[in-house]
Order: structure tokens, then sequence, then C-alpha cells
């Protein structure tokens, strides 16, 4: 029985904004990140990488490396153990152990560029890297694939020859096919070939990056009695810890992870890539080895989020509402298994209630980096497919494109486009907010000479997952908390968690001190992740904090000599339900424990379901210029349920970084790749993320309906953002220029060959 | 260092008002001296390609990358970072402001964009927000979109 909770509205520390705990060591550069870690006797690794996207490795010569002055240990895809073929859940999406290893150091063959094929430890980095250019690797290069449409035809290369793929259940060999998947709902041909309206269209996305400014880096040790510790910039540290054991063939307990302070992830830190190869390296070298990811590598080897092909087609009768969608999509995977077709089944229709509906996903091997989680992996894409084509068919048929996301709203009750029925939702009132906004309601105003101005909207969903969460509490005898949890922060979180603390024991939410804490000081949770972090780890606080209040009951009894049935605890203070009176307040009472039985201590942990779904409308405003196809977002507005904001600047955060992100993504982000596999724009130049010029400021509207599903109403926040922003502005530019674009990135390039 | 290194450049330099002799190798980035040398890792390492500007510090005035600059090339000058931006009487008040404006998510940015804004509101104690924007627009932020940080600087600057 899933328990459900009523909402509230009289919040003391819930709704306000408290600077975050972690602020002052943030501004002052006191704060250490992965790469800080230092450790007494502490050497450099690098890696060697293959210059091909897809190559069997001849031989590999070591030697002249190794001879190197200042080298300590090289490794090569020799010294990986070999780990089992088994799949883990990691939270937002899954690693089968045997890929992974072989994704972090190759094994006879190359699969993608960038693909490591040695790792030197030297006494510092520079060393490492003049050594590394001694390793001679004689290479047999083989035609490589770099889009789904290559990879799937008949004489398309193999890239993992022992791969067994899943098509709807039979299993297929000799393909790069890993899996098509299928979920089809209600009579879609005869709901479609009776339809008043349909459009079909294509649409084409390449990868793109997270663009974390933290390179990956991890620290190593692997002592004498075969315990390994890693200091490592990851997303969670207790998934990291299962990927690290399962990799390096060790059970989870001789590994302890302690995750530093993170430089941004946004899905790119939950898989490791350094932390397994640095451990090999300490053990060779009996000595901490650091490893710190250079630029380019981050590009080529970590990351991207699924390029795709996809084909949408909608139907609806001649009033206006949806009567039936399909969707083909075939997602890139890079050169393991795992694109995210899943979750993007599962987001496609979401924001609309469509009778009749399927879908059929591929997730398709090519010769680039395995796809990681970016930020509801799998839900912009078909965001922007599906937001197209909703628009696109609104035009055709004369239909106001935000009356009719009303009128076929997603609510209680409706069928998700894989079969999930929605509990309470938000759709229905983000439309109506946008409706009443101020954005929506303002005219755009007229474009200066030779520039040309348009509006668009769309919507976006995530589903937010629940999973497992663990936090400790201890009282301080100066009636403040300490709080350990087990959810990295990366912005802002663990303010939010104290908040859940302090708004149960009626303190201020600088009385609670947050912690987060290493793989054996906190219970397990799950990654940082998935818009789970508030609901989950927070639900676990709040249960910390009512045991903690349990705890104090027996205290004040004893103190006054009752039962502790007798104890009521109201706004931080107790009472006597006998005596009124006689009360003691949160803090007077830390100060009495030590009388009273000595620490007062509690622990809340959760397995959540679900942390409610996330709904967003996004409106953006867009001016291009005609000569130059060169555009410009001059106002932009995000519209989501949040369900209840425990620090609405850090939503408000949420909401306009997953903003940027879709805007980069829409206008100018890709990975360029050359017909070798070369990404042609591996830098932070070329690669060209929006900077402070490229975006205006970002307005928020915070809808609030409390999920019932949370003790105050919490629902996922951070992925939703990203989702909406593409087909927002590509239904902008069509508002524009009255052309139409159907492939990522809309650049000035792709403007001005349309506007021709 | 290693053994074989190339010979080393005698660097007398000023960080953060304190002077400092050190042996630098020629090859050394400023950024690397900053860390690796003197421990002032408040500088950050993004791209080491002078595009992210996360590894953002002053010197004589003028704001730089230090991925950029070897640590040679300081011998006589006056360097700041992150780490002398707050005083014994407290935050600098951009410190403060992006505090109070939640300017920050993962904050790894943050000594960059701190140092970069300093840079500015020292010789333009009130600049535009279009302003703000073309000063900062060589330090990256990927959490925020911006608004905050250009809100906070304007807080700043008042």
């Amino acid at each position: 029985m899933v328990a459900t909770f009523e909402p509230k509205t009289d919040y003391k520390v819930v709704g306000t904004r408290p600077i975050r705990h972690d602020g002052y060591d943030k501004v002052t550069g006191r704060a250490i990140y992965g790469a800080d870690v230092k450790l007494p006797g502490l050497i450099w690794a690098v890696c060697v990488r293959s210059p091909h996207a897809h190559a069997n490795i001849k031989s590999i010569d070591t030697s002249a490396a190794e001879a190197h002055e200042g080298v300590f240990a090289v490794i090569t895809g020799a010294d990986m153990p070999k780990a089992e073929s088994k799949l883990v859940d990691l939270g937002e999406g899954n690693i089968n152990f045997k890929w992974a290893s072989n994704k972090l150091m190759a094994d006879k063959k190359v699969l993608y560029r960038g693909h490591p094929v040695a790792a030197i430890a030297a006494i510092d980095r520079y060393t490492a890297e003049e050594a590394a250019r001694k390793v001679v690797v004689e290479y047999e290069v083989l035609p490589s694939v770099t889009n789904v449409v290559d990879a799937l035809k008949d004489d398309a290369p193999i890239i993992l020859p022992d791969m067994v793929g899943d098509d709807l259940g039979e299993d297929v060999t000799n393909t790069n096919m890993a899996a098509h998947v299928r979920h089809e709902f209600g009579d879609v041909a005869g709901a479609m070939a009776s339809a008043a309206h349909t459009v079909e269209r294509e649409y084409n996305m390449q990868m793109v990056h997270q663009g974390y400014i933290e390179p990956q880096n991890a620290t190593a040790t692997w002592d004498e009695e075969d315990r390994i510790k890693i200091w490592t910039s990851t997303q969670g540290a207790f998934p990291a810890r299962t990927q690290i054991a399962g990799i390096l063939q060790v059970d989870v307990s001789r590994v302890k992870v302690t995750p530093t302070e993170i430089g941004g992830g946004f899905g790119g830190k939950i898989p490791v890539y350094f932390e397994p190869l640095a451990a090999i390296l300490s053990k060779k070298s009996q000595r901490p080895v650091k490893m710190v990811m250079e630029r380019t590598a981050v590009f080529e080897t970590t990351g991207p989020t699924p390029g795709a092909r996809m084909i949408v087609k909608l139907g609806a009768d001649a009033n206006g509402k949806l009567t039936a969608a399909t969707a083909d999509i075939w997602f890139e995977a890079g050169a393991n298994p795992g694109a995210f077709i899943g979750p993007a089944a599962m987001c496609i229709y979401a924001p609309y209630e469509i009778p009749n509906t399927r879908i059929d996903g591929w997730d398709v091997l090519v010769n680039k980096p395995k796809v990681a989680p970016y930020r509801a992996p799998g839900s912009p894409q078909v965001a922007f497919a599906m937001e197209s084509a909703v628009n696109e068919l609104c035009e055709n048929a004369g239909w106001d494109p935000l009356n009719f996301r009303i009128d076929n709203a997603s609510k209680e009750g409706t069928r998700r486009g894989d079969g999930v029925l929605f509990s309470k939702i938000g759709m229905q009132e983000v439309l109506e907010a946008t409706k009443e906004s101020a954005h929506w309601n303002a005219p755009i105003g007229d474009a200066p000479e030779g520039k040309v101005r348009g509006r668009g909207i769309a919507s976006g969903y995530w589903f937010n997952i629940g999973l497992k969460s663990s936090a400790n509490l201890a009282v301080n005898s100066d009636g403040t908390v300490q709080l350990t949890e087990g959810s990295t922060d990366i912005g802002g979180s663990r303010t939010s968690m104290a908040m859940h603390v302090a708004e149960v024991l009626g303190i201020g939410a600088h009385d609670v001190r947050p912690t987060v804490g290493d793989t054996e000081s906190i219970g397990y949770t799950d990654v940082t992740g998935g818009s789970r972090t508030t609901y989950a780890t927070g639900y676990a606080c709040w249960i910390a904090a009512n045991n903690l209040v349990d705890v104090l009951k027996e205290r004040v009894a004893v103190l006054w000599d009752i039962n502790k049935d007798d104890v009521e605890f109201n706004d931080g203070s107790f009472s006597s339900k006998a005596e009124a009176q006689k009360t003691i307040g949160f803090k007077e009472l830390a100060g009495k424990l030590d009388d009273l039985g000595g620490p007062a201590n509690s622990t809340g942990s959760v397995d959540l379901e679900s942390a409610g779904d996330g709904f967003g409308m996004h409106i953006a405003d867009i001016e291009i210029d005609l000569a130059t196809g060169k555009s410009d977002i001059i106002r932009y507005t995000a519209v989501q349920d949040v369900g209840t904001a425990i620090h609405p600047a850090y939503v408000e955060g949420q909401l306009q970084g997953g903003s940027a992100q879709g805007i980069g993504w829409a206008l100018n982000e890709e990975y360029y790749m050359q017909d070798d596999g070369k990404m042609a724009n591996s830098s932070f130049l070329d690669y060209r993320m929006p900077t402070t010029l490229d975006l205006p400021l970002i307005e928020t509207v915070l809808v609030e309906v409390p999920n019932p599903l949370h003790p105050y109403g919490v629902r996922g926040v951070g992925e939703t953002p990203i989702c909406p922003p593409i087909p927002a502005i590509a239904n902008a530019i069509n508002d524009a220029i009255g052309k139409r674009l159907y492939n990522t990135p809309m650049n000035a390039g792709s403007i001005l060959k349309a506007l021709k | 260092m290693t053994t074989n290194s190339p010979s080393k450049v005698h660097v007398t330099t000023t960080i953060n008002g304190q002077q400092h002799e050190l042996l630098v190798p020629g090859y050394m980035s400023l950024l690397d001296t900053l860390r690796e040398l003197i421990g002032l890792t408040g500088t950050k390492e993004g791209c080491l390609d002078g595009n992210c500007g996360a590894c953002t510090v002053n010197i004589d005035g003028r704001i730089v990358d230090s991925c950029l600059v070897l640590g040679a090339e300081v011998n006589g000058k006056e360097v700041s970072t992150i780490e002398g931006m707050a005083t014994p009487e407290g935050l600098h008040p951009l410190q403060q402001a992006f505090l109070e404006e939640a300017a920050l998510q993962c904050g790894i940015c943050t000594p960059g964009f701190l140092v970069a804004a300093k840079g500015l509101l020292d010789n333009e104690p009130s600049p535009t927000e279009g302003r703000i924007r073309h000063w900062l627009a060589g330090n990256l932020c990927r959490c925020t979109g911006y608004d905050k940080i250009v809100r906070a600087v304007q807080k700043a600057s008042d």
C-alpha cells in the first residue's frame, strides 16, 4: 500500500529561500571537487586512445612507455578483469558489466574514436602524457557506421559480433540492432484511416553532449588488504560502487566511494569511466592514482545522448480531437547497447489523451561513444518530433495550438504510450497557467528591419523516478541537527534535504547541517538523477525527522516522568497531553539530552515507485535575421507543474538550466561527425554551447499541484524542462519564416537554407 | 616533477597579496602552477583550451584564462584568484549576491564567474545587463541558463 498525503499550505521552512549550506565553500574556492583531491604520494594517469572509430588491434607495444622515466604502471585491455555479462539497473538506464568494462578499455577491437587502448600512470600528468606518446599500436582499420540507417543495412560492418539482439522478444545475431520494442493500444490502423486530418513527418537529430564544465575524474587507491578507495565526481556513490565492483570483479564491500563535490552531470556522471582504470593502476603501482579527462575525450568518449531518426504520424477528427498516433524511432546507442527507447516510448504521447497509439523503437549500435543519460534521456528527441507534428497538424487544420493542447490534454486516468495509467497529474493546470501567463498575453513586438519574429509553444514530459534513499540524523547539544544523506548534491539539494528535516522539527533550515555521505557512512542511495532526489531523499529525510521526534518523545517522557504516549510534538515544541502548560522546545531539550539517555539519533530510508509525473509548457519568442539566418531568443518562459517547490530559487534554476540546454540543443549543438567517425567539433569553441550572450533572462511559472505521494507534495522537477525547448523553437521558427525545420540543430545555415 | 623535465624557471610573483618564490617547469600552465605547486585548487580546470573560463584569474588587473598562461609568465606580476576575493571583513559583495540569488548550482564555474565579474565591477561599478552579458560571454555555465548569475552581478553592482 502506497502512502498518500493531503496537500498542506501552512509551511514554515518549505517554500522559503535560505542560502545553501555548501554555498560559502563554493563561492570562495574551498569546495573540494574531484580534481582537487590530494593524497600523499599521488601520481597521475592518462589514457592512450584510438584515433580510429572502428579497428582491430593487431598489436600494442608498451615497452618504451614502461621504460620512460617517471612511469609507474602501464595497463592495456589484457589487464582488465573479465567482467561477466550481467545487466544492472542504475536508476536511469541499465548497464551490462561486460559492455561497460569493454567501453573503458578496448579488448582486441576499438569501437569508437577515443576508445582507450592503454593507460599510463606516472609521477605527474605531463610525464604520463609524454610516455603515452611512446605506446605503439598497430591497427587494422575497419569500415565504420555513424548513423542508424547505415548501421541497419545488410552489408553494414557488425560492431559487436557476439551481441545477441532482441527483436520483439526474438533473439537475433550478426546485427547492429540491440533491441526493438513495440507498444500498441487500440485500433491504430482503423482510427488513422478514418481521421479527418493527418500529418506524417520524419525528424532527424544529431547526438549532443551533456556539456558539464567539470571533466570526468577519479582518484583511487588499492591497498594491501585489497580494499579499493575511490574519490570521484559522481551522480551516485552507491551506483558507482556497483559499477566499479562489477567491472573489477570484487565484492561491493571491497570498494569505498567518496563522492566529492560534482561539477555538473546531467546524467553523464552516472556511468563510471576512469574509476576502475585508476584502481587497477593503483594496484599495479602501489600508489594513489588520479585521472582527469581532457575535454576532447569528454566529447569523444563520454555522454552523449542518442542521435535519432523518427517518423511520427498523427490523426485527428474534424473537431480537433486526436484519435491516432504512430511513431517509429531509431536511436543511436553508440558502440554498446542501451539507447533510451524505453523512456522515449513512455514520454512521446504523455501530454495527450490519444485512444489509439503505437510506437516502435529500435536501439541501434553505431561507431560513436556509448550514450549516457542526459536530462530526461530519450524524451527531448520524441518531444521534438511529436510537438512539431502537433503544431503542423494544427496549422493545416486552422486550430490554435494552445487550445488544441487544452482540448487533448492528458489527465488522471489517461493511458500513457507504454500503457501506464496516470494518477493525479498537472498537465491541464500547466496549460491553463500558460494561457494566463504574462508572456502568452504580451504581443511579440515588431522586428527591426531585415528581421522577423515568431512565437512557438511546446509541451514536455518526464515520468520522474523514485527508488532508494537513506538519511541519518543526530542531535547536537546546541539544538542543531546533523543530517547525513546519500544523494550527491549537484544543484542545491543538500539544502532541500535540510529543509525537509527543519520543517518536521520546527527549527530553521540552517539549524540542520547536511552532509553527503560516502558509501561507508550512509545507507544505500540511488543516483542523483531521474528527478528523484528531492522527492525520494527528501522523503527519507522526512521519515528520519519523524523518527527523531519519536526518539525525543521518549526523552521528554523521562524528563517529566510520564508515558511517552502522553507527549505531543507541535511546531518545534514538546508538550504534555495531561498538562498543557508543560512544554519544552526542541533546542532546550537538545541541551538536556546528556541527562536523558545520551545521543539522540534516527534514520530513514525509502524505496519508492515514482516521483510523480512532470509536465511543462514553454513559450519561445525568436527573432531571425533574414540575411544571415542568425536567430536570437528574445523572450522565453518555462511553465511547469513542480508539485511543491521546497526551495523555489533552485526549482526556478532547474527550469532555467533545462531551458538553456534545450535552447542550445535546438539551435547550435551537435556531434558534427566526419565519415570516418571523427567528431570534428570536440572542443567548447566548436561545440558552441549557449553563452550569456545567447540567452535572455528566462521567466518561470511554478505551477504547484502537490504530489499526493510525497509528504510535502514534491514532484520531480529537473528533467522535464529540457523537453519543450527544441519543438517550441521549431514552432517559433515556423511562425517567423513560414518554414518548418525537421532536423536539429536549427542553426543559421539551416534557417538560411529554408529561407531560400 | 620528473628528473628529466626541462629546466625550471625562477618566478617571483604576488598571489592574492602574498609573495611567492617558485621554481616552475617551463611547460607548466599558470593553472597547474596555482593548483599543483601552490595548492590553490579554487581555480578550476574545465577545458584546457581557453574556452570555458573556469580557470579565470586576474593578472595585473586583466582577467585571463590561466590554462593559456604559463606559470613562468607571471614573474613580477600580481595574480589574484578566487581564494583572494573575500577579506577578513567578509565576502565580496559579488560572492554574497551569488549566494542570495542562488546564482550557482554545481558551482564548478562559480570561481571563474566571480573573478571575471569582479574584473568588470572594479572598472565599471554600474554595468547594464547587456554589458554584463558581453563581459561574461567567455565563461560557460551549463547549469543555470545564466539568469540568476546576471541578476547576482546586477545586485552586486547597485
